[in-house]
């Protein structure tokens, strides 16, 4: 294949998996690495390294949509952030030690648990407004505009939460992506924050948590500028489009669609890895 | 100078998130143009991983590399910008909480950063 083909193919995909990712909210890494891996037979490292780039790129970017709703909350964003880059850089070493039929078998069980999750969305417990003697400490409380003005919320279980951030920074590093489904699983699931509050949080800790592996998988080779350039471009157009019209379009018949989708790559990549094609 | 309140904080830091990831984005598409001048050229093999060219792997090298105008060079020194923008975020916060006069936050804020430059001082020298 000519550069030239090479480059414009994949910059043309991943406009549509960040679009995608975006308006899905499963972000645009975890399809565009089965999509170089499966489609161009590119090295799932060289997969990983360019979408890891484009997960810094698109969660950076995002940013400014997400400050203006005023939800995301730096303080408990930052405290949770040590959990996530020791996981990350745990999860870079790690990558380095699995072969790319373990990497491919762990990410295609992630893909599943991803689609699996994308269906079963259902909204956390209410959130408490007495503070835990821990959370009170840290300053893990906050206020969020509620049905009856500013309503006040703390974050319950904290070592928990601390320890699921920890799991997600791993997954992180081990596979090049955002994880930010994980991310917002800790806060919303296991911390009991709002979910807009943890969806914002997440997003801004996605970049954070990135650029902590970034370093790893740079100086291991696995970010090749020739697949890590029209992967970022194209990511980053892609998410900026598919966010802003996320606040108009009705996503429920495309996530479904866009599920079973990841659903399928998640089994092409077991698959393969299993059978050693990857 | 007054104590800037978490949402002066998070407005700042958005700002300087959108530059950081607009400078990266131009270099990288800077790069990118220049080495599409040879268009037809055959793409290396990618079908087995092999760690490739140091040049593209040390900061130092990159930066060399983009001072002799090197395509690849060029399109590797925007992705370390990307790669920075995060952590100048996070130097953000340590000077946004050391004005907000909060201890705690301070040291956690400095404990993120020294653990993001342990992993790049480690790997990427």
């Amino acid at each position: 294949m000519t550069l030239f083909a090479f480059t414009s193919q994949i910059f043309l995909l991943s406009i549509l998996a960040g679009f995608l990712g975006a308006l899905t909210g499963l972000g645009g890494g975890v399809v565009i690495i089965p999509v170089l891996t499966l489609l161009f037979g590119v090295d799932i490292r060289y997969a990983m390294g360019a979408s890891l780039v484009s997960v810094i790129a698109t969660s950076s970017g995002a940013a400014i949509a997400y400050v203006r709703e005023g939800l995301s909350n730096i303080r408990i964003g930052m405290f949770l952030e040590i959990a996530t880059t020791i996981g990350a850089i745990f999860g870079a070493y790690l990558a380095a030690r699995v072969s790319s039929h373990g990497i491919a078998i762990v990410f295609g069980v992630v893909l599943l648990c991803s689609a699996f999750a994308s269906f079963s969305k259902k909204p956390g417990p209410v959130p408490g407004a007495v503070p835990s003697p821990l959370a009170s400490r840290l300053e893990l409380v906050g206020t969020y505009p509620g049905p009856n003005g500013p309503t006040a919320y703390s974050a319950e279980r904290v070592p928990l939460g601390f320890g699921v951030m920890f799991g997600a920074g791993t997954l992180s590093g081990l596979l090049g992506i955002g994880s930010g489904a994980v991310k917002v699983l800790a806060m919303d699931q296991a911390m009991r924050l709002p979910f807009k509050v943890s969806t914002t949080t997440s997003n801004f800790m996605i970049g954070v948590t990135a650029a902590a592996s970034a370093g790893i998988y740079l100086s291991h080779g696995y970010i090749d500028p020739r697949i890590a350039m029209p992967v970022m471009l194209g990511v980053l157009a892609g998410s900026l489009v598919g966010t802003h019209v996320l606040v108009r379009a009705h996503v429920g018949t495309l996530r479904a669609i866009f599920a079973v989708v990841i659903a399928a790559l998640g089994l092409e990549m077991i698959f393969n890895g299993m059978t050693g094609r990857i | 100078m007054a104590k800037p309140t978490d949402q002066e904080l998070d407005i700042a830091i958005a700002g300087m998130l959108r530059f950081g990831v607009t400078l990266a984005a131009l270099v990288v598409l800077a790069g990118g143009l220049l080495s599409l001048r040879h268009p037809w050229t055959a793409i290396p093999d990618y079908s087995h991983f092999h760690a490739g060219d140091l040049a593209l792997r040390t900061i130092p090298g990159i930066f060399r590399g983009a001072l002799g105008l090197e395509p690849q060079s060029i399109m590797q020194l925007g992705l370390i910008l990307l790669i920075a923008t995060p952590v100048a975020r996070v130097v953000f916060c340590v000077v946004g909480f050391a004005r907000q006069r909060s201890r705690l936050y301070v040291v956690i804020s400095s404990a993120v950063l020294l653990i993001l430059l342990f992993s790049l001082a480690n790997t990427a020298f």
